[in-house]
């Protein structure tokens, strides 16, 4: 799992994540060959040739002795082709995606990768949605990697297949295979200009070894025909029509509906439970009491009461209906107001040293000029459009689940743990997700079906209502921080001192963990990638009360709000230009190691050599979304332009935001200018459009995100108190410039959004002169900024 | 008690508790699940269809008060401006996950019936009761005005 392997959680037995073996080498399927045929005449007849082509009989052809796939190790996991391809006789080429696709794309993405060194033709393609298993390796699909850990073996399963279907055209032809070429799922004879169709290869090319990795040649980038093209959405069209099946759309033969009523805290326990009321609902058929949860929250569910009915509805109603008593747990007392100031107080006292250069105590003591400033986040919540559901149906002693996961082996692995049967006895098919942004790898609320299912004894499907998942989520963290800075009396920073406070995402993982870990001061605070010559990084400890999770971007979000808007604040201080300050603070184009500065810096499980921090990288997309959103022009009164650019998921955003503040507070954003470089990327259409999406979720926390709670509970319930951006606040203008790069492939789902925040934050200080240093800047239950005076017209 | 809905075009008899929204008829009774559940409170717009064209939230609108309606879903929206609706959707690939956007298209498509050449301010009227968390909303701005143009 991507957060231990950057030091988030605890890390699990190895063991039960080995690979195993795939046994055959290409999955075929026998299909009717008539149609592909026919297919093959009209293109054939198009290209102008009068040949038929002939089938060939692979199973009466004699091959070479084929020995085991050398491929089942390389850089990224297995690469046999047969794990990622299977292609049909009639040409249907099935490409295993075996990630979770969440509007990312990442179904056209892995198809791009795998058609593209196949030389398939694009029309041919279809995805197969992998089951959860570990001979994939990772397919957790969070940390935004699914292209970065796959690029390269996937690449190779391609080149692998064409070379295989080369090899087999060959063997038919009697010629070698350099006398033959590969295009468009044909294989071509370079003789006589022959041509033999993929689908009629297949059974053959089945039958050859595998290449090893030395002897396949991939193409070179100017001869990608997928790869870094706009190749149109696999999953668009089905979804203008409503097709396509997300976790909540399963249906099962003979399930019946479940929703759940959970403790309204964490650890807080189920006491006395009347359900007359809720047996009398029309459509209800029975309740189910769940187990008590137990420290560490893990991946187990809340506990609390299943209401069973014919459909969600009566489910719901009877869950209205239910008397409970609900009794106090460890957690009872947790007020986010109060727990605000000890994390505030917390940020004032010296913390734990995460990376340290120079001697920021001293050259804090001696400089021109010092300033300070405090930054507090709330907790927040994924709320993806789609809420969490599953369905799980059991025979016999076997279990099969459907749900809307992000990480289906971590909920086999779980549905293991917690209901204590072997994993060989448990499917689990990851649907589409409609979004998740992190809530969906967390697979509590599968292992609820599977618990009420078992109880029942039919196949049941859990809804969580959007209650349910505003109230019961696992939040990002709620965070204060407080930053020192020194100034030279030219204004140039010389000394520089951030503490992180914040209860960590360990904490839902290992009971009483308290301290921030590597990987999410890795994210904005540790990696800080300023030229200062003093420079020391803090966090100090606190305790999680509600279940603490990730969300787009995880520890980000908070650490590039203060980072940035600091660097805003000391320009101010300064005396000069946010752009031109912060591009100073960047310094000259460099390489930056965190680890020789006492930080233990993972950088997200990528190595310094493929990804480094570079700063001349940095320093481009800070100048690029500057250029295009023409910084420094003449504005009108009340609209400001504000600046901020942060390095995450091995990736570097700039993000330049135009704001208009009206007299009375009211807030509308004109424009955004954004420049990516994310390295290579696969689909630059769908790349923009992560860019868009992960900036106006960020701006969407930051203008009215706020999960709080009282006495153990979230306050919040639906979205009038849950407040998300809508289209009207969207932007008219947004522009996005993906840099073009030959570097390796680096995140795009969570780059876009810690930056949005603070370039907010900035753009109204420089429209009003008035800094805000807590999030959410307007929050539910106003329509506008808190500003007593516009300062500066 | 049996209420006969029509939906799509088609008669359809479903026995299902009285007052039960027609949200769940279509998508627990009639396993039309292409009309989505997002908040049950008429806030998100996941679940809008049209009622006797009129774009209408089926997550509090009760089943057996439309015995008399026209009830179109995603699954049989139709005609000029559906079609250029979907096609400047496809052509610009609006949809990220794609959960919202049932309720995205009824919406922007009775947008256009009514309006065929609508202003910013028109779709941000039209559109803003439904929520995107991939935040679309710029894609169907756009789309929307292309779809416009080929009306």
């Amino acid at each position: 799992m991507f957060l231990e392997e950057i030091g988030i959680i605890p890390s699990r037995d190895k063991n039960s994540v080995r690979a195993e073996k795939p046994t055959s080498i290409v999955n075929l399927t026998r299909r009717g060959f008539v149609a592909g045929t026919g297919l093959f005449v009209v293109a054939v007849t198009l290209a102008g040739c009068s040949n038929t082509e002939p089938t060939i009989d692979a199973e009466n052809m004699k091959t070479p002795k084929a020995g085991p796939s050398p491929l089942t190790d390389v850089e990224g996991g297995d690469a046999t082709p047969a794990l990622w391809i299977a292609i049909e006789k009639d040409g249907t080429t099935k490409i295993t995606c075996h990630r979770s696709e969440m509007g990312q794309q990442v179904w056209t993405a892995m198809a791009q990768i795998i058609a593209d060194e196949l030389e398939a033709d694009w029309d041919t393609v279809e995805i197969v949605q992998a089951e959860g298993d570990e001979r994939y390796g990772d397919q957790n699909t969070d940390g935004s990697r699914s292209v970065r850990y796959n690029f390269h073996r996937l690449r190779l399963a391609g080149a692998a297949m064409r070379q295989m279907l080369v090899a087999a055209a060959a063997l038919y032809w009697k010629l070698e295979p350099s006398q033959c070429s590969a295009e468009m799922g044909k294989v071509s004879n370079s003789e006589n200009g022959d041509t033999l169709s993929y689908g009629n290869l297949a059974e053959l090319a089945a039958k050859l070894q595998v290449p090893a990795e030395a002897d396949i040649v991939m193409k070179q980038p100017k001869d990608w025909r997928f790869i870094n093209k706009e190749i149109p959405s696999l999953t668009v069209p089905l979804i203008t029509k409503g097709e396509g099946t997300f976790g909540i759309d399963v249906d099962v033969p003979d399930m019946v509906y479940a929703v759940i009523a959970r403790p309204p805290q964490v650890f807080g326990r189920t006491g006395t439970v009347t359900d007359a009321k809720t047996l009398a609902v029309p459509g209800v058929m029975r309740t189910v009491k769940l187990p008590d949860a137990k420290p560490p929250a893990l991946f187990q569910p809340l506990g609390g009461v299943a209401v069973v009915g014919v459909d969600t509805w009566a489910a719901i109603q009877g869950r209205n209906a239910l008397e409970i008593e609900w009794l106090d747990g460890p957690n009872a007392g947790y007020d986010s107001d109060n727990f605000r100031k000890a994390m505030e107080a917390k940020a004032k006292q010296p913390g734990t040293v995460r990376r340290s250069r120079g001697n920021v105590g001293k050259a804090l003591a001696a400089p021109d000029k010092n300033i300070t400033a405090e930054y507090y986040t709330p907790h927040l919540s994924q709320s993806p459009m789609e809420p969490p559901a599953a369905t799980a149906r059991w025979t016999g002693d076997k279990l099969e689940c459907w749900a809307c996961v992000q990480d289906p082996q971590a909920t086999r692995q779980t549905l293991s743990d917690l209901l204590h049967i072997d994993k060989e006895n448990i499917t689990v098919h990851a649907t589409w997700l409609g979004g998740a942004f992190g809530r969906k790898s967390k697979p509590d609320f599968v292992v609820e079906a599977a618990l009420v299912a078992r109880e029942v004894g039919k196949p049941v499907k859990v809804t969580w209502t959007r209650e349910d998942e505003v109230r019961h989520g696992f939040y990002h963290s709620t965070s204060a921080q407080r930053l020192e800075a020194g100034l030279d009396s030219e204004g140039k920073c010389t000394a520089y001192r951030h503490r992180s406070v914040f209860p960590p995402i360990g904490s839902t993982f290992t009971a009483g963990m308290d301290a921030p870990s590597d990987g999410e001061m890795g994210m904005g605070a540790s990696d800080v990638p300023f030229a200062i010559p003093n420079l020391q990084v803090e966090s100090g400890n606190a305790k999680g009360h509600l279940r603490i999770g990730w969300l787009r971007s995880v520890a980000n979000i908070y650490h590039a709000f203060a980072v940035q808007s600091f660097a805003a604040e000391m320009a101010q201080a300064a005396g000069r230009d946010q752009k031109d300050y912060l591009l100073e603070l960047i310094g000259e184009p460099r390489l930056i190691d965190p680890n020789a500065e006492q930080a233990s810096y993972r950088n997200y499980g990528g190595s310094a050599e493929d990804y480094p921090i570079d700063t001349g990288r940095l320093a481009n997309v800070a100048r690029r979304a500057a250029k295009m959103a023409e910084w420094g022009r003449k504005l009108p009164d009340g609209h400001g332009l504000g600046i901020a650019v942060h390095r995450s998921f091995l990736t570097y955003v700039a993000t330049v935001i135009e704001v208009k503040v009206a007299a009375d507070g009211t807030l509308t954003i004109p424009g955004i200018w954004l420049a990516a470089d994310a390295g290579t990327v696969i689909n630059p259409r769908h790349t923009r459009a992560q860019m868009e999406g992960g900036t106006i979720f960020g701006l969407s926390n930051a203008l009215y995100g706020e999960i709080s709670a009282k006495n153990g509970a979230v306050v919040q319930d639906n979205f009038p108190s849950w407040r998300v951006m809508r289209m009207g606040e969207a932007p008219k203008i947004f522009e996005v410039e993906i840099i073009a790069s030959n570097s390796p492939p680096a995140g795009v789902g969570e780059p876009p959004t810690p930056p949005a925040a603070p370039a907010l934050a900035n753009a109204i200080f420089n429209a009003t002169g008035q800094r805000f240093r807590s999030l959410p800047l307007i929050g539910a239950n106003r329509d506008t900024l808190d500003i007593p005076a516009i300062a500066k017209s | 008690m049996a209420t006969t809905l029509n939906i799509n075009g088609k008669n359809e008899s479903v026995e299902a508790a009285a007052g039960t929204p027609l949200l769940w008829v279509l998508r627990d009774h009639l396993k039309m699940t292409g009309t989505k559940f997002g908040c049950g409170i008429a806030q998100c717009g996941a679940c809008t269809v049209h009622v006797d064209g009129t774009p209408t939230r089926a997550c509090i609108t009760p089943h057996d008060s439309l015995d008399k309606a026209k009830i179109t879903t995603i699954e049989g929206l139709a005609g000029s401006a559906a079609d250029a609706i979907r096609d400047t959707w496809v052509e610009n690939d609006v949809p990220q996950c794609g959960y919202c956007q049932s309720g995205q298209i009824l919406a922007a498509t009775a947008l256009l019936s009514d309006n065929p050449a609508p202003t910013d301010a028109d779709i941000d009227e039209a559109m803003s009761g439904n929520i995107c968390r991939c935040a679309t909303y710029m894609s169907i701005r756009r789309a929307i005005k292309q779809a416009a143009g080929k009306l």
